[in-house]
C-alpha cells in the first residue's frame, strides 16, 4: 500500500482519462436528443479539459494551469446559470427539449 | 505700401462670405437681411477697387502690386505654383468694370426679383459669380485664373438654369457648361504647353522669358496660344463655340446683363490680354484671333437682324461685339479692346437691363412683334435704351464710338489684311446700327401690336442703376483710347499708330459714324414709315431670311456631325456594348457565381444542433490529423515527395 502511494501516477493515465472524459463529452453531445443532457456533455468535456491542465500544472510545477482551472469553473458557472435559464425557457415555449425539434435557425 | 496688398484678398472674399451666407442661411432669413448682405458684398469690393484707383490715379500707388510672397499652393518637382493675386492696370480696369457693373447689377436685381420665392438663391449665386470672377481678373498665373475660369462658368450654369423648373431653362445651362468644357480642354492643354515650355504659369515670368528671347517665334508658341484661343473662344461665345450664348437668355435678365453681356463673356478677351506676350510672338495665332473675331461680329450681326426675341437680338449683337474684342486682339490693338471691354460693358448691361425693365413691366413678354409704343409709358426706360442703341451704334460722343474707332484704326493700319477686316467690321456696324434702331422701333415706337395691362416703370431700385449706366454709356469713352492706352502700356504693351495719320483716324470715324447713320435710316424706312415692308422683303427672299431665321442652322449642323454620334456611341457601343454586356455581363457573373455557391452553401445551416456539432467535431479532428501526421514521411514513402523540412 505504502509503495503504491509512494508510487507516482505517471503522468500518461491522467491524460488519458482527460481524453476519455472528454471523447465521452463529445460523444454525448453528437448522439444525445435532450437538451439538458448536451448540456452536461459539455460540462464534461469543460472538466476533462480541466483535468488535463491541473495534471500538466502539477508536472511543469506551474500554477498558471491551476489559476486557469478556477477561471473555467467559474465561467462554467455562469454558463450553467445561463444555460439552464435558456433550456427553461425553450421548454416553456415549445413544450419539448428535443434539439431536433429545436431547428427554427435556418434559412 | 502695405495696406492696398492686404486689401486685394478681400475683393474677391467678401462676395465669398456673401454667398456663404446667403447660400447656407438665407432662406430662412427676411429679404431684406439678404439684400443687405448681397449688397454689401459687391459694394465692399466696389470700394476697396475705387480705393486703390483713386491711389494709382494720384500717384501714390505704383503698379503692379502683390505677386510676391504669395501663399504656396502646389509645390511638387517642376510645378510651382502659388495663389498670387495682382493687381496691375489691366486688372484694375477689369476690377473697376466687373464690380461697379456688378453692383449696379445686384441694385437693379433687387427690384426686379423681388418676387421671386427664389430670393437667396438667386443672390447667393450673383455673390458667388463676384467671386470668381474676381478671382480670375486677379490671378497672377494661369491656374488661379482657370479657377475662375472654372467658376465663372459654374455660376453662369446655375444662374441660365435658375428657373430650373422650365426645362428649357435647364437644358440651356446644361449646353453652356458643355460647350464651354470644349473651350476649357484648349486651357487646359494651353496650361501644359506653357509649363512644359517655361517651367512656370505666372504671366509676368512668361513675359519675363520670352521678352529676354524676342528671336523664338511661331512653333509651339503658336500652338500654345491657339489652345488659349480655345478657351476664349469657348467663355467669349466666339465662333466656332458662340452656340451656347443665344440659349443663356433662359436666365433672369439681369443675369444675361452681367454675365452674359458685361463681364464673363469678356473672360476670354481679358485673357487673351493677359497672355498677350505669347501672341505677339506667333503672328500666325495672331491672325487667326483676327479672323475668328471679324468672322464672329459679322456672322452673329447677320443673324441679329431677323431675331424676334428682344434678349436674343441683345445676345447676338453681344456676340457680334465680342468679336470686335477679338478682331482688336488679333490686330495687337489690346488696350483698344479692353477699351471696348470696358465700354461695351456700360452699353450692354444698359441695353439689357433696359431689356429686363421692358420685359418686367409688359408681364414678361419678350416678343418684340408683340411690343411697340412704349415709349410714353415707360419714359425713363425709353430714354436710357436710346442711349445705349446710340452708343452701341457708335454715335459721336457715345461710348460705343471711341472704342469700336479705336479697333476699326488699328485694324485699318494692318496692311491688306488688316484693310479687309476693317472692311467687315465697318460692315457689321452697319448690320450693328440697323438691327439695334430696329429692336428701338419695334418695341418702343409705333401702335402698342397688343394690349398689356398697365405698362409701368419698375421701382426706384431698378431706375438708379439705369440712369447710372446710361451716363458711363454716353461719357465712358471720353477717357480717350490715347490716355486709356497709356495707362495700361504697362501690362498690354504700347498702342500702334500710324505717325502723321491724325486726319486718317477722322476720316475712319467719319465713315463708322456715317455707316451708322446709314443703319439708322434704313431700320427707320423699314419699321417706321413702311411696317408692311420687312415682311415683303422676307417674303421676297425666302431662302435668305429662312436661313438667318433659323440662324444659319448651324445648332443643326452640332446636333448632326457631333451631338447625334455622340449619342449613337454612346447609345450602342458605351451603352450597349461596354455598359449591358461587358460590365452587365461581367455583374450578373459575379452575382451568380454569389447566389450560386450561397445555394449550395445554406445547405449546411440547417438549424440542427448536433449538425452543427458534427461539423465542429469533424473540423476540429481533421486539425488534429493535420497537425498529428507527420506529413513529409508519410509523402516521402508514399509518393518519393520531399517537403523542405522547415515548411513544416
Amino acid at each position: 500500500m505504502n509503495s503504491f502511494l509512494a508510487q507516482e501516477v505517471s503522468i500518461a493515465w491522467y491524460l488519458l482519462l482527460s481524453a476519455v472524459l472528454f471523447s465521452l463529452g463529445v460523444l454525448g453531445f453528437l448522439i444525445k436528443r435532450n437538451l439538458i443532457t448536451i448540456f452536461m456533455s459539455i460540462e464534461l468535456m469543460l472538466n476533462a479539459v480541466n483535468l488535463s491542465f491541473v495534471t500538466f500544472a502539477h508536472q511543469w510545477h506551474a500554477v498558471k494551469g491551476q489559476i486557469f482551472v478556477f477561471f473555467v469553473m467559474m465561467v462554467a458557472a455562469a454558463e450553467a446559470a445561463v444555460g439552464l435559464a435558456i433550456i427553461i425557457a425553450v421548454f416553456r415555449a415549445r413544450a419539448t427539449l428535443a434539439v431536433d425539434r429545436i431547428d427554427l435557425m435556418k434559412l | 505700401m502695405n495696406g492696398p496688398v492686404l486689401l486685394l484678398p478681400f475683393i474677391p472674399l467678401l462676395p465669398l462670405a456673401g454667398f456663404l451666407f446667403n447660400g447656407l442661411l438665407g432662406r430662412r432669413l427676411p429679404r431684406g437681411l439678404v439684400s443687405l448682405v448681397a449688397l454689401a458684398a459687391p459694394l465692399a469690393s466696389f470700394l476697396i477697387v475705387l480705393h486703390a484707383a483713386y491711389l494709382v490715379w494720384s500717384g501714390s500707388l505704383p503698379l503692379p502690386i502683390g505677386g510676391q510672397d504669395a501663399p504656396v499652393w502646389i509645390a511638387t518637382g517642376a510645378l510651382h505654383v502659388d495663389i498670387g493675386f495682382v493687381l496691375d492696370p489691366l486688372s484694375l480696369v477689369m476690377l473697376l468694370v466687373v464690380t461697379g457693373v456688378g453692383l449696379l447689377i445686384h441694385i437693379y436685381s433687387v427690384g426686379y426679383m423681388a418676387e421671386d420665392e427664389s430670393y437667396a438663391r438667386y443672390f447667393s449665386y450673383l455673390n458667388l459669380f463676384l467671386f470668381f470672377m474676381t478671382v480670375l481678373v486677379l490671378a497672377g498665373n494661369a491656374l488661379v485664373m482657370f479657377v475662375g475660369w472654372e467658376g465663372v462658368g459654374l455660376a453662369s450654369y446655375l444662374l441660365i438654369g435658375f428657373w430650373f423648373q422650365k426645362t428649357s431653362a435647364a437644358d440651356a445651362g446644361k449646353k453652356a457648361f458643355i460647350v464651354n468644357r470644349i473651350g476649357d480642354v484648349g486651357f487646359l492643354i494651353g496650361m501644359f504647353l506653357l509649363l512644359a515650355n517655361f517651367g512656370t504659369l505666372t504671366f509676368t515670368e512668361i513675359g519675363a522669358k520670352l521678352a529676354a528671347n524676342p528671336a523664338w517665334q511661331g512653333g509651339v508658341l503658336s500652338a500654345t496660344a491657339l489652345c488659349l484661343l480655345l478657351g476664349a473662344t469657348g467663355k467669349s461665345a466666339q465662333l466656332p463655340l458662340y452656340i451656347w450664348l443665344p440659349d443663356a437668355m433662359e436666365g433672369p435678365t439681369p443675369v444675361s446683363a452681367l454675365i452674359h453681356a458685361a463681364t464673363m463673356v469678356t473672360a476670354g478677351v481679358y485673357m487673351i490680354a493677359r497672355t498677350h506676350v505669347l501672341f505677339d510672338h506667333s503672328t500666325f495665332a495672331l491672325s487667326v484671333v483676327a479672323v475668328i473675331g471679324a468672322a464672329t461680329a459679322l456672322f452673329a450681326a447677320t443673324i441679329g437682324l431677323v431675331q424676334n426675341d428682344i434678349k436674343r437680338v441683345l445676345a447676338y449683337s453681344t456676340i457680334s461685339q465680342l468679336g470686335y474684342m477679338f478682331l482688336g486682339c488679333g490686330v495687337a490693338a489690346y488696350s483698344a479692346a479692353i477699351f471696348h471691354l470696358m465700354t461695351h460693358a456700360f452699353f450692354k448691361a444698359l441695353l439689357f437691363l433696359a431689356a429686363g425693365s421692358v420685359i418686367h413691366s409688359i408681364g414678361g413678354e419678350q416678343d418684340l412683334r408683340k411690343m411697340g409704343g412704349l415709349w410714353n409709358k415707360l419714359p425713363v426706360t425709353f430714354a436710357v435704351t436710346t442711349v445705349g442703341v446710340l452708343a452701341i451704334a457708335g454715335f459721336f460722343p457715345f461710348a460705343g464710338f471711341f472704342s469700336k474707332d479705336a479697333i476699326l484704326y488699328a485694324a485699318f493700319l494692318q496692311g491688306a489684311q488688316g484693310k479687309v477686316l476693317w472692311f467687315v467690321g465697318l460692315v457689321t456696324a452697319l448690320l450693328t446700327s440697323f438691327y439695334m434702331f430696329r429692336l428701338w422701333y419695334l418695341a418702343f415706337l409705333g401702335k402698342p401690336r397688343s394690349a398689356h395691362a398697365h405698362p409701368h416703370e419698375g421701382p426706384a431700385s431698378m431706375l438708379v442703376p439705369l440712369v447710372i449706366l446710361a451716363l458711363l454709356s454716353i461719357c465712358g469713352g471720353w477717357i480717350g483710347i490715347e490716355r486709356f492706352a497709356g495707362f495700361l502700356t504697362p501690362s498690354v504693351g504700347a498702342r500702334a499708330t500710324d505717325a502723321g495719320s491724325a486726319h486718317l483716324e477722322l476720316m475712319l470715324s467719319i465713315v463708322a459714324v456715317a455707316v451708322a447713320a446709314l443703319g439708322w435710316f434704313v431700320a427707320h424706312l423699314l419699321y417706321q414709315q413702311k411696317p408692311d415692308r420687312p415682311a415683303q422683303l422676307a417674303a421676297a427672299m425666302p431662302a435668305s431670311y429662312k436661313l438667318l431665321s433659323n440662324k444659319y442652322y448651324v445648332d443643326e449642323f452640332y446636333g448632326a456631325t457631333v451631338v447625334k454620334p455622340l449619342f449613337a456611341i454612346s447609345t450602342y457601343v458605351l451603352g450597349w456594348v461596354v455598359e449591358k454586356a461587358l460590365l452587365g455581363g461581367a455583374a450578373w457573373l459575379l452575382g451568380g457565381t454569389a447566389t450560386f455557391s450561397g445555394a449550395i452553401l445554406q445547405r449546411w445551416q440547417s438549424g440542427n444542433l448536433r449538425s452543427y456539432a458534427a461539423w465542429l467535431a469533424a473540423g476540429a479532428g481533421a486539425v488534429l490529423l493535420f497537425i498529428v501526421i507527420p506529413w513529409s514521411t508519410v509523402l516521402g514513402s508514399l509518393f518519393g515527395i520531399h517537403i523542405n523540412a522547415a515548411g513544416h
